[in-house]
């Protein structure tokens, strides 16, 4: 399996129960299905299907995408800081790998 | 203006028995009667904050924020993003929780062609709220 970049920002320290804005951007290509390559065959659909974001094992956000998210699909969102932790997001690849990042947020 | 968009803007299910004006956006009348049942989507909450001129389709920049206290009680379940004139309308949906403390996403999408970009919230109890905004589009986003 190659190894997609991505990125993951969260704040690395938050007070308790201040709303947190986390960004993520993964280097997918989002293949719609609807392309042709040079020679006029069609490129087959590729997409993260599913986007998932955990804290410590709490789901606390999640996303379902279809092909019309961007390529290098990029998306930020919140999340209340309630205690010292791992934030973990997963990109689920419809090929069948996960790929995920996690970072530690310190809460005082 | 266009017949639909007025349809569309005048409450998403009200159009949907209007399946003439709708023919082509079969889809999206599904999708929506799908999400929707009986019930007819409230204005108001749900801002979109997107160009109205969007120089590449292929990556259009998009915000939306959906007011709610975010409690247990009463929060935003869902988010729906459609985009009625793509190949297909959907464009992705976003689960929230009270742990996410504000109902809001940042993210880039792709569209077809010039068209209406919907954003449809379903609260914790169910009530839809929806609002809408209108893209002009000069490069098309799907490399079709």
């Amino acid at each position: 399996m190659t190894t997609i970049q991505r990125r993951l920002r969260v704040p690395a320290t938050a007070v308790q129960g201040e709303v947190i804005e986390i960004r993520t951007l993964i280097a997918h290509p989002m293949e719609t299905g609807l392309r042709h390559d040079e020679d006029g065959r069609p490129v087959p659909e590729h997409i993260i299907r599913r986007f998932v974001c955990h804290y410590d094992a709490e789901v606390v956000f999640s996303a379902d995408w279809h092909p019309a998210v961007s390529a290098y699909p990029y998306l930020a969102f919140t999340t209340v800081a309630t205690e010292t932790g791992v934030i973990t997001v997963a990109w689920h690849d419809d090929d069948g790998s996960v790929h995920t990042e996690s970072a530690t947020i310190t809460v005082t | 203006v266009r017949r639909r968009d007025v349809l569309l803007a005048a409450g998403l299910a009200a159009a949907l028995p209007l399946r003439s004006a709708l023919a082509d956006g079969e889809r999206l009348r599904l999708l929506l009667a799908g999400l929707l049942g009986e019930r007819a989507p409230r204005e108001g909450r749900v801002v979109i904050d997107i160009p109205e001129v969007a120089e590449n389709g292929a990556t259009v920049p998009i915000e939306v924020t959906v007011a709610s206290p975010m409690t247990e009680a009463d929060h935003v379940r869902e988010l729906h993003l459609l985009a009625e004139r793509n190949p297909s309308p959907e464009v992705a949906v976003y689960r929230f929780t009270p742990r996410s403390g504000r109902a809001f996403v940042a993210t880039r999408i792709r569209l077809a062609e010039s068209q209406r970009v919907h954003a449809l919230a379903i609260m914790s109890d169910g009530t839809p709220f929806a609002a809408s905004r209108e893209v002009q589009v000069t490069v098309n986003g799907c490399g079709g």
